[in-house]
């Protein structure tokens, strides 16, 4: 029962960070239909642009654990959606008319690009997090000790999809959103400018995936260039199980892969985690080929 | 204007036909990936550029073809080239099996179901499933193959075996999407449903796409294990996929001559590159982009079919 319980948190934990990397592959594919493959390596800047900040800014010395963290988490967000917002600019924008294969290569090609750039910049090597950041401590709930930064990462990953839902549902920005992503010929007619929606889509996504970053870091304690495909993969087969273009979806889809993942690494073999996902994902779009909330969209003829 | 291209494509190929006479072992052997990445491609091209199926796991079905070589070999020593169809057929029936239930799954979905069969595939070599797969350290020992009573072992000799293949594969190839069966995989890639009302039905159609892109792929795995004798599960992981699907959609989905001049770009230019090292890779990601910005159907988009009327009419004249 205590593996269980255990695995059953660090599965949440895990699966909290893919639901956020998650959010950026459905908001976008939800807009755009683009499977933006360079959002994992935006990922990756979260984490590495947290670490400069964490090491060159001295936040310590002014603020306290928490205060560190949420001014970090704040900074990194801002910077990333910088990044994702010029993506969109550069790779995807002269785009947008051509056929949808097209831009998935100019999202692999970017992708490159910055996996390359994080490789040059930092080196090749393992950066380690410094480990004194947010106190080690376990909290004590029914007889277990489960550590403090599991719980703090479950609770923001769930804060910040919560306020990313009331955003979408509830103000006139993500009404628009929701507006374009259904169709957006139709949404320019009434008045929305999708070019601008396009652009929050892309300071949104990249903002949750740069978080997420910033939380490997801290949970794991050690950062290299190439996670992104790593995590990104599995946020987008997080994705997909939820039914790409649904928020919802995405955060059902990732908290559930997350807890597959760390069951059957578990009870089964740890060896055949990544397979066990798989085996998972293509059972569920066998029996539903839309995802677990993907609505059944007929073709448009 | 056919002309032209005619003259261009026979004084590439007797180029391509005598470089191993002037170039060094080094890029006689980069001329040789170049090879089998073209057949490759050429055969992802049947399903993702001319049926329009997004599938990015095409190294599950080399890994297959290069694995069932490479036992068949190692353990009852049967020649190297009698396994080509061998290693085709259960490349074939894999992919058979495993896409009958998914086939139907639209675009992405697809995507995501594909690169998890490359994932899970690789893991299992990892795994040493059923004990025969070397773990991953892989299986060495793989013998070199005997064409005639012709020995092939060096890196020029491999070249017109995998070139030779080549020629064969582009061949059929051309053939195949000059068929009834190819335009009915460009109908269903263009309208699926206006090519069901038409009669075409569209399931066994790219069902069968997919089988033979698997079977060729096959084949080039064992190849590829001949010519490397020992093969490893990192040879054919999810980025291999992810290579061949760039190369057919840089070169121009559909095209046989893009897919060819794709090859050459992707797996050429940071050859040709190797001086900048470190920063070749990002100079590659960016050329990707701005190529993609500027020819975004591909470098050598396929010519539209055309139907003379005068030919037309004259077959049918003939009937």
């Amino acid at each position: 029962m205590e593996l269980f319980i255990q695995q059953l948190t660090n599965g949440l934990a895990v699966g909290g960070i893919y639901a956020l990397i998650a959010l950026g592959y459905t908001m976008v594919y939800g807009v755009l239909k683009l499977i933006n493959f360079a959002h994992g390596d935006l990922f990756t800047i979260g984490a590495y642009l947290g670490l400069t900040l964490l090491t060159t800014l001295g936040l310590t010395n002014y603020l306290g654990p928490f205060g560190v963290v949420i001014v970090l988490a704040l900074m990194v967000m801002g910077l990333v959606a910088i990044v994702g917002a010029a993506l969109e600019r550069v790779a995807y924008r002269p785009l947008r008319t051509s056929h949808r294969l097209s831009a998935v290569v100019s999202a692999l090609g970017a992708s490159i690009f910055f996996q390359n750039a994080v490789m040059l910049i930092y080196g090749a090597r393992y950066k380690v997090y410094p480990h004194d950041i947010l106190p080690r401590t376990a909290i004590h709930v029914f007889g277990l000790d489960i550590p403090l930064i599991r719980l703090l990462i479950l609770l923001t990953s769930i804060v910040m999809m919560i306020g990313l839902y009331l955003f979408i549902q509830r103000t006139k920005i993500g009404t628009a959103i929701r507006a374009a992503a259904i169709d957006q010929g139709a949404a320019k007619l009434m008045g929305i400018n999708v070019d601008r929606v396009i652009m929050i889509v892309f300071l949104i996504g990249p903002a949750l995936g740069g978080a997420a970053g910033l939380m490997v870091g801290l949970y794991y304690g050690q950062i290299n260039f190439t996670m992104g495909w790593l995590y990104g993969l599995k946020a987008f087969t997080a994705a997909i199980l939820g039914g790409i273009g649904n928020i919802p979806g995405a955060m059902v889809g990732g908290l559930l892969l997350g807890v597959i993942e760390a069951m059957g690494a578990a009870y089964i073999s740890i060896a055949w985690k990544d397979a066990i996902a798989f085996c998972v994902l293509i059972l569920i779009l066998i029996v539903r080929p839309t995802g677990l909330l993907g609505e059944r969209v007929a073709e448009k003829i | 204007m056919k002309n032209k291209r005619i003259v261009i494509y026979v004084a590439f190929g007797v180029i391509l036909l005598l470089s191993p006479s002037f170039l060094n072992a080094y890029w006689v052997d980069v001329l040789n990936n170049v090879g089998l990445y073209t057949i490759l491609a050429l055969s992802l091209n049947i399903i993702l550029g001319h049926a329009g199926l997004f599938h990015m796991g095409h190294a599950a079905f080399y890994a297959l073809g290069a694995y069932t070589t490479a036992i068949i070999n190692t353990t009852y020593h049967i020649p190297i080239l009698w396994l080509l169809p061998v290693s085709g057929l259960v490349a074939g029936l894999a992919a058979l099996v495993v896409a009958r239930p998914i086939i139907h799954l639209r675009g992405d979905y697809l995507l995501i179901v594909t690169i998890g069969l490359v994932e899970i595939i690789r893991i299992a070599l990892v795994n040493n499933v059923f004990g025969i797969t070397g773990g991953s350290n892989g299986i060495f020992g793989i013998s070199r193959p005997v064409l005639l009573g012709w020995k092939i072992n060096k890196p020029w000799e491999f070249f017109y075996l995998i070139w030779g293949f080549a020629a064969v594969t582009i061949f059929l190839f051309d053939r195949l999407e000059k068929s009834r069966f190819g335009r009915a995989l460009n109908y269903l890639r263009e309208d699926d449903v206006a090519a069901e009302g038409s009669g075409i039905n569209t399931a066994h159609y790219k069902l069968i796409a997919f089988v033979i892109g698997a079977f060729w792929a096959g084949m080039v795995g064992n190849i590829f294990a001949a010519k490397m004798t020992i093969i490893a599960p990192e040879s054919f992981n999810f980025w291999e996929s992810v290579v061949l699907f760039m190369i057919v959609l840089l070169g121009g989905r559909g095209s046989i001559p893009g897919v060819i001049l794709g090859s050459f770009l992707v797996l050429g230019l940071p050859e040709i590159f190797r001086q900048f090292a470190t920063a070749r890779m990002l100079i590659f990601g960016a050329f990707m982009v701005v190529m993609m910005i500027f020819r975004t159907e591909g470098i050598l988009p396929p010519l539209p079919r055309k139907y003379p009327i005068a030919k037309v009419l004259g077959r049918e004249g003939s009937v």
